[in-house]
C-alpha cells in the first residue's frame, strides 16, 4: 500500500551520489533510506509512513534537497 | 503468572513455612503410595489453577491407601472449570481448631504492598471484609525501607490475637511477606492457615502469582520448583486471536502494541498508557459497552504495529467500530497512533470515520495526530476531555449505530 501521510522527496542529484546516499541511509532511524547495489539512493516506500519527522535527513544533505511532506497538511 | 499448591508451599517451605506432610503424585498407585508413607488419614486435592475444587468434587478424604488409591482415579479424572489436574497432592490430614487467612498483595490505589490478615480464614475473606470488617487487618508495606517482622504482628494483633498465639503466627506471616517481596509476587496466600487441635499452625492451602515480567528474573527459582519455560499459566490457554496479538507485539521491537485478551463484545479497543488500558475497559463496560478485546500500547509503537493490531482487533468477527483512547501520553507520539489506526482501518477495507468511534490519546505530538484524524473525519477529543467520558462517548456511538 502507498504512503498515507508522508513523502519524502531526494534531488535526483543527492540520489546519485553514494557517500550522501550512504549518510542518509545511516542517519534514517527508521529505514526509509537504502542503497541499490550500485550506491544509487532509493527511497523505501513501504517504511514511508514510519517516518518519525525527525529531520536528521533534512540536515545530513545540502538545504533543500531532501524534502519530508506531511500529506496530511495538503 | 500462578503456581499450583504445591509448588506455592514449595515455595513456602524453603523460607520456613510449617507444612503438612505430604506430596504430589501423578497416578492412584503412586497417591496410594504416598498415603501409606503418611500413614493415617490423608487428604488429596486436585491440583489444578483454578478455584472451586471443593465444590466440584477435587478435594476428598481417605483413611486408608485403598481409599487415597480410588479417590486419586476420581480426582485424576476430573475436569474442573475446563482444566485437567496436573496431578494430586496427597497430604497429612489434620484435626484443626481453628483457621487464618494472610495474604501479600498490591494495594493499586496506594500503590504499594498490603498484608492482609484475617481470623476468619477457609473463607472467601472478600466476604469476611464486608459482614465482619474487625476480623480483617490491612497493613501497609514500605517498598523503599527494610520489611520489619513487626509489620507482621502489627497485623495479627489488630485482629485480637494475643499471647502464644501472636507469637507463633508472626514468623509465619514475616515469611510470607519476605516471599512476596524476594520473588517480586503479585500475590502471595495462606489460606487456610491452619490452628490445629493440638496447637500448631500450619499452611493448610497456599496460591502465588508471580509478576509475569519477573520470570526471567526468578529463572532459577522456577527451574527448581519444576516450572518449564513453555508453560504460560494463563487462567485459560490463549486463543488465535491472542496468539497472533502476540505475534504483532513481537514483530518489532519498538513499543508494545499488543498483551491482548479476546472477550465477547462488539467494540475492538486500542487503548492504553500506565494502568489507562484497566481504567478504560472498566469504564467502558461501566457505561454498558461490550468489549471485544483487551490490549495494552504504550512505549510508541511502530505505525506498522499500530497498523497490525487495528487490523486484527476489525478482523474479529462482530467488531462494529474501535475505540482509540489513551492517558495523556509522553512516551507515545499520537500522531504515530493515528497513522497506525487510521492505516489499519483503510487496510481493512473500512472507513477511519465510521469505524472508529471515538480518538482520544491527548499528549506528545498530538497537534499533528489531531491534523491527521481531522483529515480522515474521524471524532477526537483532547486531555479536556476526560477518559471515562471519552469511553461514555464512545459506548453512546455503538448504541446508536
Ligand atoms: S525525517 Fe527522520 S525519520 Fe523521516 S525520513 Fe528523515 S531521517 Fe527518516
Amino acid at each position: 500500500m502507498n504512503a498515507m501521510f508522508i513523502d519524502v522527496q531526494v534531488d535526483a542529484a543527492v540520489a546519485a551520489d553514494t557517500a550522501l546516499a550512504k549518510k542518509l541511509t545511516e542517519v534514517c532511524p527508521v529505514n526509509i533510506f537504502a542503497q541499490e547495489k550500485d550506491g544509487r539512493l532509493r527511497v523505501v516506500e513501504e517504511n514511508l509512513d514510519e517516518c518519525v519527522l525527525c529531520e536528521l535527513c533534512i540536515q545530513a544533505a545540502p538545504a533543500g534537497s531532501v524534502r519530508v511532506i506531511k500529506l496530511y497538511e495538503q | 503468572m500462578r503456581f499450583y499448591e504445591y509448588e506455592a508451599k514449595a515455595l513456602f517451605a524453603r523460607h520456613g513455612a510449617p507444612l503438612l506432610r505430604g506430596r504430589l503424585a501423578h497416578t492412584a498407585a503412586e497417591a496410594k503410595t504416598i498415603a501409606a508413607e503418611i500413614g493415617g488419614a490423608v487428604v488429596l486435592k486436585s491440583q489444578v489453577l483454578t478455584g472451586g475444587r471443593m465444590k466440584a468434587g477435587g478435594v476428598k478424604f481417605a483413611d486408608t491407601p485403598e481409599q487415597a488409591e480410588t479417590a486419586a482415579t476420581a480426582i485424576l479424572e476430573l475436569e474442573i472449570n475446563g482444566q485437567k489436574p496436573r496431578g494430586v497432592l496427597v497430604e497429612q490430614r489434620a484435626g484443626v481448631a481453628q483457621e487464618y487467612f494472610a495474604a501479600v498483595t498490591w494495594d493499586g490505589r496506594r500503590k504499594l504492598p498490603v498484608l492482609v490478615f484475617s481470623d476468619m480464614g477457609g473463607i472467601d475473606i472478600e466476604e469476611v471484609a464486608e459482614t465482619h470488617p474487625e476480623h480483617v487487618a490491612q497493613v501497609h508495606l514500605s517498598t523503599l525501607v527494610p520489611f520489619s517482622p513487626f509489620k507482621a504482628k502489627e497485623a495479627v494483633a489488630a485482629v485480637g490475637v494475643t499471647g502464644d498465639d501472636l507469637t507463633r503466627l508472626t514468623p509465619i506471616v514475616a515469611s510470607l511477606v519476605e516471599v512476596f517481596l524476594r520473588y517480586d509476587l503479585t500475590l502471595a496466600e495462606i489460606n487456610p492457615l491452619g490452628k490445629t487441635t493440638d496447637g500448631r499452625f500450619l499452611v493448610l492451602d497456599g496460591h502465588v502469582d508471580l509478576e509475569a515480567e519477573a520470570r526471567d528474573k526468578h529463572a532459577k527459582l522456577l527451574t527448581e520448583l519444576g516450572i518449564g519455560k513453555e508453560e504460560t499459566r494463563q487462567a485459560r490457554p490463549p486463543t488465535r486471536f491472542e496468539i497472533r496479538g502476540a505475534e504483532v507485539d513481537a514483530s518489532d521491537h519498538r513499543g508494545v502494541a499488543g498483551n491482548v485478551v479476546e472477550f465477547d463484545g462488539d467494540l475492538g479497543l486500542v487503548i492504553g498508557a500506565g494502568g489507562g488500558s484497566l481504567t478504560l475497559f472498566d469504564a467502558i463496560r461501566k457505561h454498558g459497552g461490550r468489549p471485544a478485546n483487551y490490549c495494552e500500547i504504550g512505549g510508541n509503537p511502530s505505525v506498522k504495529k499500530a497498523c497490525e493490531l487495528t487490523k486484527l482487533i476489525l478482523s474479529k468477527p462482530g467488531v462494529k467500530k474501535i475505540a482509540v483512547m489513551m492517558n495523556v501520553v509522553s512516551n507515545t507520539r499520537v500522531d504515530i497512533v493515528a497513522r497506525g489506526v487510521i492505516k489499519g482501518c483503510v487496510e481493512s477495507g473500512r472507513d477511519p470515520a465510521d469505524t472508529i468511534a471515538i480518538f482520544r490519546i491527548p499528549g506528545a505530538w498530538e497537534d499533528d495526530g489531531f491534523k491527521i484524524l481531522g483529515k480522515y473525519r474521524v471524532e477526537y477529543c483532547d486531555r479536556t476531555v476526560s477518559m471515562f467520558e471519552a469511553a461514555r462517548r464512545a459506548v453512546a456511538k455503538m448504541q446508536a449505530a
